[in-house]
């Protein structure tokens, strides 16, 4: 157990990591403001993308790079749609979703089962070398690090920068922040983009990274997923990491599971992710804080009168 | 003094609705301007315009002589224009620090931010805590992060769209102290108020509106209220005529130490609030919006509320339990404060959105509705209740806000109701249509119905009922008579808890 523990924390990371980077991009969207149920959608054209390039320029790094391109494309679509056409978030957000699919299903139909090789994992120098964590934490892929950039990243532009107050107000109350001469809409936009990008490189994290292949519908919603780790983090950054981990421990777990002892169908396991998901945001509806955590604008079309 | 801001030929239309048309308005260094007008005279359309809010179709706006444009809030904060808005333009979930930082440019809530702020607070003594999330302050706390928000950019003009309308008594009397000081400074300040008594009492100088027209220029010192009045409704106000003498009778409403649950995060939780409502009798409750008005009203009409303990009876009947349909069988009407969306459905027509409450307790038609009792009814209550409508059955997002009130009133009145129960008769509603609403309640004490009104316009507590209550964080105090109370007694009951924190200014 102890010589398989390094290995399993490991794995934990790597399934935590695209939710983790999905989730960090859409709760940013959220604080503006916008419900953006696409995320599923811009994931998957992400790895599709993604992979493609990778496979056409044979750099893994310009694909990871290309699949957050693709995502963010994606959401420049629906940004210029829920943002300023004022359409309704929702069904924008779903349609998203369906046009990711059928988009990702076109762009990677040429390379399904092409195997990949893995990028080079960055080792920290001295760090590595602790016994047993060592390797586990502090050897990783290169979007793993990242992420913990982007965790304190977010977290720090949202809550102590001057762009984070702003993105935070239109949010929490668009009618109010138009009426102090805010720029509701573009705010709202380049967040929009942000959450595009996040959910694109997640994406492409998956094909590259994760699975080093590409098969249809390989996010296997995993976006949405995302999605309720937003809500479960109710606003704050520090309970989207627990989330994602925690999710990432369940997928891994139940993996070990299916291979191990345990005497329960494997699509009971398999189920096991989405079903907390479920539970997770009943617990959260359960517990009586109506709304709370949501921006407070959230979900609604804005139009400025002139 | 110095003429700061010069407005001139101000024409803004709203598709084919004439909001202001060319208006000319003068503002001197020092002065405190009021705009009056009655609601849809033009006035926030004039100062959405003079914020940068909205731009006009035509006319220019003068600053220190020099023709500007602007485009933006941001703009009109770049050139000294300040603005405290009617409806609060704060961020609830946020701390007062936060809600000051954002129109400041390049601020952030920290510490450099926190000082300036404070020094800015002592100096025109506005007491705020500055860490607590927005929501839960009152009204005046609220207002006094708008007025310090304004201030910290030091406003060569400020403009304060109805700041009184949500305020107690002792509440306005701070502010004005603080506009005074401002105006000594130098700052020019534009009150808008509908609050005759107070414009007199604050401002130099005045400009009345009427259908988005200047039609007065005057010094309201030298003036009487009801001059003023006179030339926001132009043909003579109407008074009010009290209702012949009559006894009350058994209590319709009786609601026994009520306790509800707060309705939202933001709400206030209702404890063992009783009161009683007899035949023939208007009853206010006064006090300051959020302090509960709600959750009692959504107890009341039996529309939502989790009553946990107490019983509410409606002619004898307990409905505690009920549903509101039980109640308006058992005799009650209620008009809530919501006229579109809760007392009418907006893109419905009038005759149909008699349905709403008229389906519990009346024959509209068997399997089908009869549309053409519903066209009757609803042109019967147009006439009676003098409705302006702009076509024989509109939809009702297409009346204004005190004619729609109007028809709602009149749709429940017809009903003969035992008892109604009404949730801000008069909010947003102009003088005309406020005037012909309450003289309908008075009527209808008259002819023995109960009336229970909610509001938050102590003036309009005062001249309606015969007894007032005060509610205040979800307490309801004793019923007293209208004739043995102030105006200063109500308004020290609706805010005790404020004075203490406001001691030291």
């Amino acid at each position: 157990m102890i010589d398989t523990l390094p290995l399993i924390i490991a794995t934990v990371m790597t399934a935590a990591t695209p939710l983790l980077i999905a989730a960090l991009g859409e709760h940013v969207v959220e604080r503006a403001g916008i419900l953006n149920l696409g995320v599923e959608g811009m994931m998957i054209v992400g790895a599709a993308t993604g992979f493609a390039v990778a496979v056409l320029t044979d750099s893994s790094v310009v694909g990871l790079l290309a699949g957050a391109l693709a995502g963010m494309a994606l959401s420049a679509l629906f940004g210029v749609m829920v943002v300023f056409f004022a359409t309704n978030q929702v069904a924008t957000g779903l349609a998203l979703t369906i046009l990711g699919l059928g988009l990702a299903g076109l762009i990677g139909q040429d390379f399904v089962g092409q195997p990949r090789a893995a990028i080079p994992p960055i080792e920290i120098p001295v760090l590595k070398d602790i016994p047993l964590l060592g390797k586990a934490i502090f050897t990783g892929d290169v979007v793993f690090f990242l992420s913990l950039i982007l965790i304190v990243l977010v977290a720090f532009v949202l809550n102590r920068t001057r762009i984070g107050l702003l993105l935070r107000s239109v949010g929490e109350n668009h009618v109010s922040a138009h009426a102090l001469g805010l720029p509701v809409r573009k705010l709202r936009f380049w967040a929009i983009l942000f959450g595009g990008l996040m959910a694109g490189l997640a994406g492409a994290y998956l094909s590259l990274i994760y699975t080093r292949f590409w098969s249809p519908g390989m996010s296997a919603g995993r976006g949405w997923i995302a999605l309720a780790l937003v809500v479960f983090a109710a606003g704050h950054v520090w309970r989207l990491v627990l989330g994602s981990y925690l999710f990432g421990g369940i997928t891994v777990a139940q993996l070990h599971a299916q291979a191990g002892a345990i005497a329960l169908p494997s699509q009971l396991l398999s189920a096991l992710p989405y079903l907390m998901t479920i539970a997770a945001l009943l617990v959260l509806s359960l517990s009586g804080r109506k709304g709370a955590g949501a921006a407070g604008s959230l979900g609604q079309p804005f139009v400025p009168e002139r | 003094m110095g003429e700061l801001v010069r407005l001139s030929g101000i024409t803004k239309y709203f598709g084919a609705l004439m909001a202001n048309s060319s208006i000319d308005l003068k503002l001197h260094a020092g002065e405190i301007h009021a705009l009056l007008g009655e609601n849809g005279a033009g006035k926030s359309t004039l100062v959405k315009i003079l914020y940068g809010l909205l731009s006009p179709d035509s006319g220019e706006i003068r600053i220190n002589g020099e023709v500007v444009t602007l485009s933006s809030p941001r703009e009109a904060r770049a050139r000294g224009i300040g603005m405290v808005f009617q409806h609060f333009s704060l961020f609830e979930d946020f701390t007062a620090l936060e809600n000051i930082a954002i129109p400041l440019e390049g601020a952030v809530a920290d510490k450099a931010l926190r000082e300036k702020v404070r020094a800015k607070a002592e100096h025109f003594g506005l007491a705020i805590d500055l860490d607590r999330p927005v929501y839960t302050l009152s009204a005046g706390e609220r207002q006094r992060i708008e007025i310090l928000r304004a201030l910290m950019q030091d406003p060569k003009l400020l403009i304060l769209d109805e700041p009184t309308s949500v305020l107690t008594p002792s509440e306005s009397e701070a502010l004005f102290k603080t506009l005074d000081k401002l105006a000594a400074e130098g700052a020019s300040l534009l009150f808008i108020s509908h609050k005759l008594e107070e414009v007199r009492r604050l401002c130099t100088a005045a400009t009345v509106l009427r259908a988005g027209r200047v039609v007065a220029e005057a010094d309201p010192r030298a003036v009487s209220a009801r001059e003023l009045a006179g030339l926001m409704v132009g043909d003579g106000v109407i008074d009010l005529r009290a209702a012949a003498a009559h006894s009350y009778g058994e209590a319709v409403l009786e609601c026994t130490k009520l306790t509800v649950e707060a309705e939202s995060i933001h709400g206030v939780r209702l404890s063992e609030a009783s009161i009683s409502v007899r035949a023939g009798e208007i009853v206010a409750i006064a006090g300051v919006a959020g302090n509960g008005q709600s959750e009692l009203y959504a107890a009341i009409s039996g529309e939502g509320g989790t009553v946990t303990s107490g019983t509410i009876r409606i002619a004898g009947r307990d409905v505690t339990a009920a549903d509101i349909n039980a109640r308006r069988r058992a005799g009650a009407a209620f008009v809530p404060e919501a006229r579109l969306g809760q007392a009418t459905l907006p893109q419905t027509a009038l005759s149909d959105n008699i349905v709403l409450s008229w389906h519990a307790t009346e024959k509209i038609g068997g399997l089908f509705i009869d549309k053409g009792r519903l066209m009757d009814v609803a042109g019967d209550i147009i006439q009676r209740f003098d409705v302006r409508v702009p076509s024989p059955d509109p939809l009702a997002a297409q009346l204004s806000g005190g004619n729609l009130q109007k028809y709602i009133v009149g749709r429940e009145v017809k009903r003969n109701p035992k008892l109604i129960v009404i949730d801000q008769p008069s909010w947003g509603v102009d003088a005309r249509a406020a005037t012909h609403i309450r003289q309908t309640l008075i009527d209808l004490a008259g002819q023995g119905t109960a009336v229970l009104v909610i509001t938050q316009d102590l003036d309009e507590a005062l001249m309606l009922a015969d007894f007032i209550v005060v509610m205040r964080e979800g307490e309801l105090s004793p019923a007293q008579r209208v004739h043995d109370v102030t105006r200063e007694a109500i308004g020290m009951m609706m805010t005790h808890r404020e004075h203490g924190e406001g001691a030291h200014i």
